[in-house]
């Protein structure tokens, strides 16, 4: 039972600097949802790259491995505003935005999640 | 932003990732498949339920607390992508790339569906 007070103390964290990210970094009068998509992204490189191989090198016990990786990143990272964010361009008629939303989202997710898995089993062994 | 709403998006944080987990760790113990059905599940509803509360048109307290913070947090990107890369590095492309169109054309939809629903319950 103690990884899950340690997963919902690093989601406590990932959130609030998500939160903190988009506040301090980005104008919420802006239409394209600049801040969503930095936190995904960037979440997505270090997810994989600290879960692939970082572990087999640098010794952390288990349920702070969980707590960073599912807890921290996981909650860093969002999809419920990705959905709403798309639906909400199309709503105010910027469908060309909203395509280009999921389009980056999608292929940018995938590629930055490859990116860290690759650059994972570099650094540490795979 | 104040230390009082950052505080508020950290405490949805912290449910939303535990109830993330308990759903993860549940559908590993009941399941054998390799298919991400905990976190595809976990996206679904997540993105119905924060077209709702935006539909409702609260004040900020309960948005930044259940929207931002709690479904936020429920709701990953970063699992979405790894699991799909590692359905790739396994050799199954074609179930990586169900994966992704269930998730996104799933939560685009929901997420519609959601704020239709949101919006006829604010209007009374």
């Amino acid at each position: 039972m103690k990884v899950y007070f340690w997963v919902g103390v690093a989601g406590f964290l990932g959130a609030a600097l998500r939160y903190a990210v988009g506040v301090a970094l980005f104008n919420e009068a802006q239409l394209f949802p600049f801040a969503t998509l930095l936190v995904n992204l960037s979440g997505s490189f270090l997810l994989a790259w600290f879960t692939t191989s970082f572990t087999k090198k640098i010794r952390i016990p288990s349920h702070f491995q969980t707590a960073i990786a599912t807890g921290f990143l996981g909650s860093f990272t969002t999809f419920s505003a990705v959905s709403v964010e798309t639906v909400q361009l199309i709503h105010h008629g910027s469908i060309g935005l909203a395509v280009l939303y999921i389009v980056v989202s999608l292929f940018g997710g995938l590629w930055m999640s490859q990116l860290g898995y690759r650059q994972s089993q570099k650094e540490f062994g795979s | 932003m104040t230390i009082w709403t950052v505080f508020l998006v950290g405490i949805g944080g912290f449910f939303g990732s535990i109830s993330r987990y308990g759903i993860s760790e549940f559908a590993k113990k009941r399941s054998s498949q390799k298919w991400p059905m905990a976190t595809l599940i976990i996206n679904l509803s997540g993105s119905f339920l924060l077209g709702v509360f935006f539909g409702l048109d609260l004040n900020q307290t309960p948005l930044l607390l259940i929207g931002t913070g709690f479904l936020g947090g429920y709701t990953t990107f970063s699992t979405l992508n790894l699991e799909a890369v590692r359905l790739k590095e396994a050799k199954q492309s074609k179930a990586g790339k169900l994966y992704l169109l269930a998730s996104y054309a799933g939560g685009v939809f929901l997420a519609a569906l959601g704020l239709t629903i949101g919006l006829w319950l604010a209007r009374d």
